[in-house]
């Protein structure tokens, strides 16, 4: 086998295997962990680097693996892949450093980091399946890998928070189940090809085929949290900073979200979606979502809880730009997964190091936060602007294409509903950040742990979400760069409509 | 030369004979008789993969007086799976039998010394039936085995365990006594026994029928199919846990096995459809109920034992679909999926008995909502119970991930919706009940934590669940090789 | 003669049905194995007279086979019973 067949089951094996290894380590064996998670995230960044460089040459990266006569395991490298193998890999790194710093002396590390790394190979593999099948293995992998990172404290909350979260998704993945195998009972093996996979016998088979639709967004919809479905994200905010982190920014939503581009664009195919109303009805729930969230998140005053409702809110863009006909707002969408990982990791980052540092857990404690902790606040502040679209951070350049999109398209309705959203984002996150930097500190914080080193909190703790921020602003000033995400995305667009 | 088939029953009987001879030495024993017996076996499974089918005639009288012993593809399927348990399972009760809790020593010793001469008689029956080739023969391996599972699930002496093991005693006599009149009915019929010569001559009518009826009457008792089931929760969950683990993964396998060798060799060609469909509606009925039971149970064996039931009902919800499907490429995936599922069933049952028996010790007793600081404090029994609980749910990458996965895309392209509902249902009460008992290891318990604590006991159990939750998965190729070799293709 | 079989089959039905009957109404599990000798009986029977092949000529041995194992079989599960119901009423007592 050459190595260009052979390159993605390794991007899958980089993190997995660290992660087997990482669970039969004692507690005290800090420092090989270390090395194996840290060492495990390196290659793998090392190797997806090599891949972009082979997708953008042109190269083909194909695995198959025959699981049984008309079952097959097929990891490939597609520009849209690509996109998300990079995002997890980049921000896995990160993540693993802020979750060492954070669950620094707590118990039960070999087999949390050990979940963790399964957590990460298993989006990994999302991304890079290459049919329906190899999707929904990596998929349910990705629901198992998950559950013990949240039920991980231990606690009574955490336990119920977890239970949630498993019927939810253990629910929706039963749902896609049917709906793949659905699928495949009526058209054969779903391998993802651009442009969709129909071909001349969508006539025939079109109300089985649009029922399945419909099955599979109800399976996928779970993940990617669309309202009514979305039960299980505020509920598994009790999990430990990096994860929640982790669910929001990249796996588990993303994970949803990226599943129902891969059905829209390269299963039904954008035409077919498009004449049977099925981007229409998927841009409606996307767009009841994102209003939805929006309100839910003014409400709350748990910090993590606002945070959850504004992902809600903020993945459903995607969602909502694959619904609109046409290449510019798939720009906007796609984009918009890169996007919102790197906004909304940086405000989980800050959220857990305020609670960490200070014991802050609500809005109402942030007052004068700003000044205590600067450099977390300026890259709450940065990723915050973000969401709310203000230029130049990145979430500007999502929010922008998705417009252009939509009134490309003629969906002006949708230009409202972004609109109306971005005043509710500012209703939700400027009131934060006017407490933190304009309100005078409270004598004392809820619970102040002791000061290690000069910095405001512990250093694995601070670069992390700064390093983040950075990558969220430079996202948004260099969106005209070459590799740049916005020119990946739209590669993609361009190869999706395929004119 | 001795011939191999017949060495993969002598073995394990001559194992059993010098146990009993040699009390003080029979953990040690036992141990060496295990492993040259799953040599003996799997060396069958093995040729018969790149060789074919096997066969041989005992004594050399010829048919129809000698004992004809045969191995096909999925003869060799399940002696490979049983061959693998049983080695695990010996190397576990090595352990666990010898390392008594306090003032228990005396009780645990002759628990040993019953132990390993039962337990090897009961290996050598289930070889017996795998590779017996006549009617007659399979009745008196089913007996044996019988009998030696019973003696060894009375182990414990408790009297839950010895009333249990009675009755299921009992019950197994009357579904012996069914099977012999069938092959009484056969037998006055065709005048044979030697099931490939029965294949040639046997013909639909009434005879035929109720020689059917009355013989899977008598094994669907065996195999705990719905609502035959009820002494199986009770003998399962009172066993000591190497013995439950046998009884659940290989002991009503074989009753399985012998519902599925004939009918795809005798009854399948000459049965009405609604036979089929009766199977399936018993094995549905058996799906709810064993996993409603199963999500219900408070002791953790008892809801091993009523999963147990749940996965026997998958097993014949295969029946409808193979006998719905023309003979090709698509009825060959659906035997292939039932037989893969009962492969993954039985490493997955093994493996969780196996771990839950090692919680059960540490804590001293299994009820599940107490169990906390046991299952924190047992990381490789906790992951065990994961892995065995990722492939009875039947999510991937485990083998009845693969195996569901065929069964529910030929349903749906026969347009047999409903057993897509129960098989979807099945997995949801399952997922309900594996994480009852996985959520107990999450707690603020502190926990020295060490990932293998017993390696003697933790990791053969440990390996089997690995086996049913990856290998299987990712792996089944093979299986449909095997199954070419006589069975299918 | 067919007389003779058909004595010997229709005996071994009758007792059949009849061990039949006693092992599910009856409860207590001595009865329960009681009666499943004497359905053991019954399809002994009904085994040997599916021997018979007429006066002139020997009986098919096979069936005596299926016979002769089948009473091993059975007087050792009834030992194997025997001592479960010892072991019951002996916890009875204390």
């Amino acid at each position: 086998m050459s190595p260009d067949t052979l390159l993605p089951p390794a991007i899958v094996l980089s993190s997995l295997l660290p992660g087997l290894l990482i669970f039969f380590l004692k507690e005290k064996s800090h420092r090989l962990r270390t090395a194996l998670n840290l060492g495990g995230a390196v290659v793998k960044l090392t190797l997806v680097v090599w891949m972009i460089k082979g997708v953008y040459d042109g190269h083909e990266f194909e695995y198959r693996w025959a699981l049984a006569p008309g079952l097959e395991l097929v990891l490939s490298a597609d520009a849209l892949s690509v996109l998300f193998v990079a995002l997890s890999s980049v921000l896995w790194l990160v993540t693993t450093v802020y979750a060492i710093g954070y669950l620094e002396d707590s118990p039960n590390r070999s087999r949390f980091f050990g979940f963790f790394s399964i957590c990460v190979s298993a989006t990994v593999g999302i991304a890079l399946s290459g049919n329906l099948l190899t999707f929904v293995l990596f998929y349910e992998i990705l629901t198992l890998a998950t559950y013990p990172l949240v039920a991980h404290r231990g606690t009574p909350d955490a336990a119920q928070g977890a239970k949630v979260y498993l019927a939810y998704t253990m629910s929706g993945g039963a749902v896609l189940l049917i709906g793949a195998i659905g699928l495949q009972s009526l058209v054969g093996p779903v391998e993802f090809t651009q442009g969709g996979i129909l071909g001349d016998s969508a006539e025939a088979l079109r109300p089985a085929l649009i029922i399945l639709f419909f099955v599979l967004l109800a399976g996928l919809g779970v993940k990617a949290a669309l309202v009514p479905l979305h039960g299980w994200l505020p509920q598994a905010m009790v999990a430990p900073a990096p994860v929640s982190a982790l669910l929001h920014a990249v796996a588990v939503v993303k994970a949803g979200a990226f599943g129902l581009i891969r059905v829209v664009y390269d299963v039904y195919g954008v035409d077919f979606a498009h004449a049977n109303g099925l981007l229409f009805a998927l841009g409606i729930l996307a767009s009841i979502t994102i209003v939805y969230g929006s309100v839910k998140a003014l409400t709350q005053d748990s910090l993590k809880k606002r945070l959850a409702y504004s992902t809600v809110s903020q993945v459903s863009y995607i969602a909502l730009g694959a619904s609109i006909f046409g290449p510019i707002a798939t720009i906007g969408g796609v984009v918009h997964l890169v996007h919102q990982g790197v906004m909304k990791i940086t405000l989980f980052f800050c959220a857990g190091n305020y609670a960490e540092t200070l014991g802050i857990h609500k809005v109402s404690e942030m007052d004068g936060v700003g000044r205590r902790m600067p450099l977390t606040s300026l890259a709450f502040t940065v990723g915050a602007l973000g969401m709310i679209g203000v230029p130049p951070v990145a979430g500007f350049v999502s929010k922008w294409y998705l417009g252009l999109g939509a009134a490309d398209s003629g969906a002006n309705w949708v230009l409202i509903v972004l609109v109306a959203s971005s005043l509710l984002n500012a209703a939700y996150f400027l009131p934060i950040l006017f407490r933190a930097w304009f309100r005078a500190e409270p004598g004392a914080w809820p619970k102040e742990h002791a000061r290690r080193g000069r910095l405001e909190t512990a250093g694995a703790l601070l670069w992390p979400p700064v390093i983040t921020a950075v990558l969220a602003l430079t996202a948004g000033l260099f969106a005209a760069a070459p590799f740049s995400p916005l020119e990946w995305a739209a590669l993609i667009a361009e190869r999706e409509y395929g004119r | 030369m001795i011939d191999s088939l017949a060495l993969a029953i002598v073995a394990p009987l001559l194992g059993a004979v010098v146990v009993t001879l040699f009390p003080r030495h029979a953990q040690r024993l036992g141990v060496a008789a295990a492993v040259v017996s799953a040599a003996a076996a799997l060396a069958i499974t093995a040729v018969v993969w790149t060789d074919g089918v096997l066969r041989s005639e005992l004594g050399g009288w010829g048919v129809p007086l000698a004992i004809t012993l045969q191995a096909d593809g999925l003869s060799a399927a399940l002696l490979g799976m049983a061959s693998l348990v049983a080695l695990s399972v010996s190397v576990y009760a090595g352990g666990y039998f010898s390392s008594p809790q306090d003032g228990e020593r005396l009780a645990d010793d002759s628990r040993s010394r019953h132990f390993w001469p039962l337990w090897l008689l009961l290996w050598s029956a289930l070889n017996g039936l795998f590779l017996a080739g006549d009617l007659f023969n399979l009745y008196v391996t089913l007996e044996l085995l019988g009998l030696s599972a019973a003696a060894l699930g009375a182990l414990t002496g408790s009297r839950e365990a010895v009333e249990a093991n009675l009755r299921y005693l009992l019950v197994g006599l009357l579904g012996s006594l069914f099977y012999l009149l069938g092959v009484a009915l056969i037998y006055t019929a065709y005048g044979v026994l030697d099931i490939g010569l029965l294949a040639e001559v046997i013909a639909p009518g009434p005879v035929a029928a109720t020689a059917m009826a009355l013989m899977f009457g008598g094994l669907l008792l065996k195999a705990a199919l719905f609502p035959m089931h009820f002494w199986l929760p009770p003998a399962h969950a009172n066993a000591p846990a190497p013995v439950s683990a046998v009884l659940s993964a290989l002991v009503v396998k074989a009753a399985f096995y012998l519902v599925l060798r004939l009918w795809l060799d005798l009854y399948g060609p000459i049965t009405p459809l609604g036979a089929a469909n009766l199977l399936g509606l018993l094995g549905a009925a058996a799906v709810l109920w064993g996993s409603w039971r199963a999500l219900r149970a408070e002791r953790l064996k008892l809801l091993a034992a009523y999963s147990t039931v749940a996965q026997m009902g998958y097993l014949f919800i295969g029946f409808p679909l193979i006998a719905a499907t023309a003979a090709g490429p698509a009825r060959d995936n659906l035997i292939a999926a039932i037989v893969l599922l009962a492969l993954t069933h039985g490493f997955a049952k093994a493996g969780f008995f196996l771990a839950a028996g090692m919680v059960q010790k540490t804590a001293g007793h299994d009820r599940i909502d107490n169990l906390g600081g046991a299952a924190q404090g047992l990381p490789a029994a906790a992951f065990t119970i994961g892995l065995a609980g990722v492939a009875l749910i039947g999510l991937p990458p485990s083998g009845t991930f693969i195996a569901k996965w065929i069964l529910l895309e030929q349903s749906l392209i026969l347009g047999l919706w409903w057993w897509v509902l129960v098989m979807m249902i099945g997995t949801l009460l399952a997922v309900g009940y594996v994480f009852r008992v996985l959520s107990r290891a999450f707690n603020r318990e502190p926990t020295p934590y060490r990932f293998v604590n017993d390696a003697r006991a933790e990791i053969p159990a440990l390996l089997l669940g690995a086996l049913s939750a990856l290998v299987l998965g990712l792996a089944a190729q093979p299986l449909w090789t095997l199954l070419g070799q006589g069975v299918i293709g | 003669m067919i007389s003779t079989q058909l004595f010997y089959g229709g005996g071994g039905i009758l007792l059949l049905l009849l061990g039949l009957w006693s092992f599910l109404v009856h409860a207590p599990l001595l009865r329960k194995l009681i009666a499943l000798n004497v359905m053991g009986a019954g399809v002994f029977h009904i085994l040997v007279a599916t021997a018979y092949r007429g006066l002139d000529t020997p009986p098919d041995p096979v069936p005596h086979a299926l016979v002769l194992t089948g009473i091993v079989v059975a007087v050792s599960a009834t030992a194997l019973a025997l001592a479960f119901g010892q072991r019951l009423d002996r916890d009875d007592d204390r």
